[in-house]
């Protein structure tokens, strides 16, 4: 089946299988590597994206349910001024060890500021339960969504 | 990273004329490009004044590319943000592992200890050539001449490195280049925050072998055989066919699978799941993990295979027979997976000389180039690999087996090699796919006196050997010990008197391997859950009573009473708020020494961890930032696995399949970490692995410290509620 793909700005056309998870369509066909598989099973947050601006697990989103609905990845968050924050404070504060995860981990603290700019410790707990980091980047992810919200005051 | 292979960048160097590259020869000599083609190059320095240190050690997360290209920097008297790095090519003669070669690998925490003077001294002779040519171009005393911040001057004459590197080559290399004396470093202990890694990570531009495409490629998938020696009897692909992308399935030549090739990752796992297998069962392992365990406590019930320290094992008995008190304990550790987050995977790309090229997150590059020699018959040179970032290993990327560069090598030897082809594994492949950190059963007793003082303590280990077998197995295994099994607890920080180590191998139920910390993830647990029962017997204070066993006479000793006395004092040890709780453990790895207090509360009668303080000495911090990061990261690890991960076995399949069931530490279940680096001008050591043994048995002694209840099986799931 062909569809259209809206992603990071552009519409892009892909042969896909229905049932095929987001994930392949964004790796294996539209060759955007930043997003990551890490279990397939959404219970690692590694190959999460924004689905109109809503941070979603790519590996339970299939290609034939994102008709017409914005997709943006990893590649193209700097645009966005919560992401650029994002990033800043990620390097700032040299969160990343092996990196795997840390698209995803950027996808869902975007996500979080989006909807929480001061988040406490506990809210950033809770919403960035979903994403593992097998390395235990976790203190200073902690600690960088909190400076990427004061960037985002300043 | 440009990946330039070593081949290709030498080439680059010699054709410029305008390039200084400096490394190694096999012998061990400084040598440059110009000069000698067996080099080992650590640094080069092209026309335009980029200088690009080589890596050649793993980049996964552990943070060499930062740690050595911080050993060129400051020789070069550079900014560490101001240099670039590239992966090293494999080269088993070149980038030798000092530590365990005769091979390129990564492990055991010895990048930095490995590298520390071959980087300096690479940087240290390029700066004196650059300074000779520059001297020379001006007819002045090199004395006179400085380099700083890529510029050669003596306050009047200005010129830049890449202007220089034409001539610098055409210079004596020198046989002892004077390195930096520690009083005029500005980058060796700078406490930036300067991953060179860092940036690609964060925008999705880091390569990782997930990432590799290449044109026309194959994606394989191997369904492997549920229990460990069991090989496929025949196959059916006829639902396969019907998945779109997919070419073709065969069997492996070893029987342990079939492979299955299609064109993407997705038609290859959904072809793969359509596959009809039939297996031959008749070898292999059927025992369940209860069975297991009941087979090493009969082998702790017998006399132990091997005395592990030479003791002698009748005075131990005695002396604990006529203690005033005597403290047992049975300690149960599980099989264990790694599961980095990038879940197993390799590419072979056939190259138009005949050869191959892997595309490959490789923590032993040379045993590529070994499988192909033993699958394909090439000959090292005919090998090359490109290493690109590991999305974590841990350990697992290498292992005696080497299984998935000899799957990988199969699936293609199995093809018309005349396509790419990528294996990938699912995260089902990776929990089940064996190479788990062994199962291990420890008995101990320990006799104390009236004043609580250690008379005697026996100590009974059954696992199965780790390093028999493997590659390392001369450098590790002596008399038939594997000192894996049991490192951590007669040859540790500690002096005890009187004690018997005894060790007995298990017959294995599944593939093992080293996994961060190796024996320590189990013996540094015993340990110091054992010297807690102790103190706690003898009325004494746990870290009064640790440190009467530290001798500070000893370098062991001083340096880990001086961790602990740290550790102790930054977590407000003997002063802890109402509801909360504190457990110490202190241990040396890796030449290593780390002392962490582990802070609890209860709330609703479940165990929330507050807060770990670490103190750690590893010789000199070359990156006090990245060691800190290593350490948080490190507790995390082993406090994660202790909470609530095995992977059990039932009817020799295993049982875990995902995250679901495997579950990993999350964000929420850990807080603060506090990490301080006691100053130190010795060598550096480890930082990768050290911080994992101590975690697990400070939280099991907070525990304690709590509720009474002395954790001794793990994982602690099985007794304990965490909150989080």
């Amino acid at each position: 089946m062909d569809y259209s793909v809206k992603i990071n700005g552009e519409t892009r056309q892909v042969e896909a299988e229905p049932g095929t998870p987001l994930l392949w369509v964004i790796r294996d066909e539209l060759r955007l590597t930043g997003t990551k598989f890490g279990c397939g099973v959404a219970s690692c947050g590694a190959c999460t994206v924004h689905l109109d601006g809503e941070p979603v697990r790519s590996c339970q989103t299939y290609i034939e349910d994102i008709e017409g609905s914005e997709i943006t990845t990893i590649e193209a968050v700097s645009a966005d001024p919560v992401g650029a924050a994002v990033q800043q404070a990620w390097a700032e504060l040299d969160v990343v060890q092996c990196g795997y995860c840390q698209s995803g981990q950027i996808m869902s603290a975007i996500g979080l500021l989006r909807e929480t700019p001061k988040p406490d410790v506990s809210e950033i707990n809770d919403y960035m339960s979903g994403n593992v980091c097998r390395c235990a980047t976790y203190q200073r992810i902690r600690a960088a969504v909190q400076r990427a919200s004061e960037i985002l005051e300043a | 990273m440009t990946g330039l292979t070593r081949r290709s960048f030498l080439q680059t160097a010699a054709a410029s004329g305008a390039a200084l590259t400096l490394g190694f020869t096999p012998k061990g000599a400084l040598a440059q490009a110009a000069q000698s083609r067996q080099l080992t190059p650590f640094l080069s320095i092209d026309s335009d004044g980029n200088v690009t240190a080589i890596v050649k050690h793993l980049e996964g997360g552990q943070g060499p590319a930062t740690g050595l290209s911080t050993l060129i920097a400051e020789e070069l008297n550079m900014k560490l943000t101001d240099i670039r790095f590239e992966m090293a090519p494999a080269n088993a003669a070149l980038y030798n592992n000092l530590l365990f070669g005769p091979v390129q690998a990564t492990g055991g925490s010895s990048a930095m200890a490995n590298s520390f003077l071959q980087y300096r001294t690479a940087g240290a002779a390029a700066r004196q050539m650059l300074i000779a040519a520059a001297a020379q171009k001006w007819s002045v005393a090199p004395e006179s001449l400085s380099l700083k911040d890529g510029v050669v001057s003596d306050g009047e004459n200005f010129a830049r490195i890449g202007e220089l590197v034409g001539d610098a080559a055409r210079m004596e290399v020198p046989a002892e280049p004077r390195l930096k004396d520690p009083s005029e470093w500005t980058q060796i202990g700078n406490p930036q925050r300067a991953r060179r890694d860092s940036h690609d990570k964060i925008n999705g531009k880091a390569r990782f072998g997930m990432d590799v495409h290449l044109d026309d490629m194959l994606v394989v998938a191997i369904r492997r055989t549920p229990r460990m020696g069991g090989i496929v009897a025949s196959f059916d692909d006829s639902e396969a066919k019907a998945v779109k992308g997919f070419d073709h399935a065969a069997v492996l030549p070893n029987g342990a699978g079939v492979a299955v090739y299609a064109k993407n990752t997705w038609a290859a796992f959904q072809a793969r799941d359509a596959l009809t297998v039939e297996w031959d069962f008749s070898k292999a392992e059927g025992r369940s993990s209860e069975e297991i365990r009941a087979d090493l406590a009969a082998m702790l019930d017998a006399e132990p295979q091997y005395n592990g320290n030479k003791a002698d094992r009748a005075a131990v008995e005695a002396a604990i027979e006529g203690a005033a008190q005597t403290i047992s304990r049975e300690f149960y550790f599980p099989l264990l997976s790694h599961s980095p987050m990038e879940p197993i995977n390799a590419t072979i790309e056939p190259l138009p000389n005949g050869g191959i090229r892997y595309h490959d997150g490789a923590q032993g590059p040379t045993v590529n180039q070994m499988v192909a020699g033993e699958i394909l018959g090439l000959t090292p040179d005919q090998v090359e690999v490109k290493s690109l970032y590991a999305g974590g290993f841990f350990g697992r990327r290498l292992n005696a087996g080497a299984d998935y560069l000899v799957e990988l090598t199969m699936a293609y030897a199995l093809t018309d090699q005349s396509r790419p082809v990528k294996l990938v594994w699912s995260r089902e492949d990776d929990v089940t796919g064996g190479w788990y950190r062994p199962q291990a059963l420890h008995r101990v007793r320990v006799g104390l006196d009236e004043a609580g003082k250690i008379l005697g303590w026996e100590h009974r280990v059954a696992t199965p050997s780790i390093f028999k077998g493997s590659p390392f197995e001369a450098a590790v295994v002596h008399d038939g010990i594997d000192a894996a099994s049991i490192e951590g607890i007669h040859d540790g920080a500690y002096s005890i008197p009187g004690m018997a180590v005894g060790l007995t191998d298990a017959k294995k139920a599944t593939t093992v391997n080293w996994w961060r910390s190796v024996g320590h993830s189990h013996t540094a647990y015993v340990m110091e859950v054992m010297m807690d029962l102790a103190a706690e017997a003898s009325g004494i204070d746990p870290v009064e009573f640790r440190l009467a066993y530290l001798d500070e006479e000893t370098e062991d000793g001083r340096r880990a009473a001086q961790v602990l006395r740290l550790a102790a004092e930054k977590a407000g040890w003997g002063q802890v708020a109402e509801g909360r709780a504190l457990g110490v453990a202190v241990h040396k790895s890796f030449n290593t020494y780390i002392a962490e207090v582990c802070e609890i509360s209860t709330p609703d009668d479940m165990v929330k961890i507050e807060k770990v303080t670490a103190a750690v000495d590893c010789g000199i911090a070359v990156n006090p930032d990245v060691i800190k990061a290593q350490v948080e990261g490190a507790i995390g690890w082993g406090i994660g696995h202790a909470m609530r991960d095995e992977i059990t076995l039932e009817e020799g399949a295993v049982v875990q399949s995902n995250f679901p069931d495997y579950e990993p530490l999350r964000i929420a279940d850990i807080g603060a970490i506090e990490v301080h680096i006691v100053p130190s001008d010795l060598p550096p050591t480890g930082i990768g692995e050290p911080g994992t043994p101590p975690a697990a048995p400070a939280l099991a002694n907070a525990i304690a410290r709590a509720t009474g209840q002395r954790i001794t099986q793990l994982p602690m799931s099985a007794t304990t509620d965490f909150y989080s």
